[in-house]
């Protein structure tokens, strides 16, 4: 959503470091505004148009709307969903906490899967392209939508960054949400499965702690397996609280970097894209 | 926190169906929150306050109504509300994780004039 006009739209975001997002509102008054997000102009109009301040004359009114909240973004999100099933695409939604190892998982998941899935990513981050470029030294097309001060991608982004990609060359988009362990959980993006990721660093009860995220969950991926001992990670705790958070998602035991479990996990997408999508 | 963003989405939508019935002012807004929306009422609150004053429901107050998680159990043909996000079935123990109810976020109802 725009911060600086209070819009519904999303504000001032980029993708491969190009500004996007020219929109149109329609203010309470019924007048229409057009506006960039990429200049400094401010956001003064002025509501010349009407008054604040009026008497009593007119009873109150109860309009009931029981409308959803979030509806354009759902909206958007099933007409994403709907273009991802035509063309039979497997399109993966993955967040976690920062640093839980989403780049690397995927990273090393892109290179497992090469001749065997045609793999593009569109990767969310507040500010940099740093893991676009990581993700970029598999060979595989990566868009980088830098989201500002937002923190979650929305669906509208995915469309826009979607443009970006010659959609009917790919088996599978992996989207890369920004690190974040609340907001994501709100927003569909029109995904057919959610990967939620919980390093084993973060200890064994983010499950209980983030509980509409877990929940939304498809897939959990437990991640960095190689740093178990280290970190004094108790597996059979973690895995009943994600399986108390989200009984009814698949785990995944996962290392990037011995790469243990991620030819499991590469040949269960393989399954799931040649299943279709739904 | 997106609760900042949400609110203003709210507003906004607020406004707009308040100037298509002929109104000028809100009075009331009623809002419906799951559980497991992933919405703080506390912090909905807190931006509803913060954003409210320049925009036609600069006089109105906030009701929100919060929607408990409500599972159906397949084994017991039944529903069960979770408490503290279990998802356990109290009569038989099943865990379940088909949620009927809980993440609404609605704008149910707004008081104009």
């Amino acid at each position: 959503m725009c911060q600086e006009c209070g819009c519904s739209k999303p504000g001032p975001y980029q993708i491969d470091g190009k500004p996007v997002a020219t929109h149109t509102h329609t203010l309470a008054d019924g007048t229409v505004v057009t506006h960039m997000h990429d200049d400094d102009h401010g956001h003064t109009h002025d509501h010349g148009r009407h008054g604040h301040e009026h008497g009593h004359a007119h009873p109150h009114q109860i309009l009931n709307l029981n409308t959803g909240i979030l509806s354009g973004n759902d909206r958007q999100a099933e007409q994403n969903r709907g273009a991802f099933k035509a063309l039979n695409l497997l399109v993966l939604n993955v967040v976690s906490s920062p640093g839980a190892g989403k780049t690397a998982l995927l990273t090393k998941t892109l290179n497992e899967l090469k001749g065997r899935l045609r793999c593009a990513v569109i990767v969310g981050d507040l500010a940099t392209d740093n893991d676009a470029a990581r993700l970029r030294t598999t060979g595989a097309p990566v868009v980088q939508i830098a989201t500002g001060t937002l923190c979650h991608l929305e669906a509208g982004m995915v469309a826009e960054a979607m443009k970006q990609l010659d959609l009917r060359a790919l088996d599978l988009l992996i989207i890369e949400n920004v690190g974040n362990l609340v907001c994501p959980a709100s927003f569909d993006l029109g995904e057919a499965m959610r990967v939620v990721l919980h390093s084993v660093t973060e200890g064994e009860d983010k499950p209980l702690k983030y509980p509409p995220m877990f929940h939304s969950a498809d897939v959990v991926g437990v991640t960095k397996t190689d740093m178990s001992e280290a970190a004094g990670f108790d597996r059979e705790l973690a895995l009943k609280n994600i399986r108390q958070a989200s009984p009814h998602a698949k785990i995944f035991e996962l290392s990037a970097r011995s790469g243990a479990g991620v030819t499991a996990w590469c040949n269960y997408l393989v399954a799931r894209q040649a299943c279709g999508t739904a | 926190m997106h609760e900042f963003s949400i609110m203003q989405s709210t507003l906004e939508t607020a406004a707009l169906k308040m100037s298509a019935a002929g109104a000028t002012q809100i009075h009331r807004l009623k809002v419906r929150i799951g559980r497991l929306s992933g919405v703080v009422p506390e912090a909905l609150r807190f931006a509803f306050e913060a954003l409210k004053d320049k925009t036609p429901a600069a006089g109105a107050s906030l009701e929100i109504e919060e929607v408990p998680a409500v599972c159906w159990c397949a084994g017991c043909a039944a529903e069960f509300e979770t408490a503290k996000y279990e998802y356990a079935c109290p009569r038989c123990h099943e865990l379940s994780g088909d949620l009927r109810r809980g993440k609404e976020m609605e704008l149910s109802s707004l008081e104009i004039s």
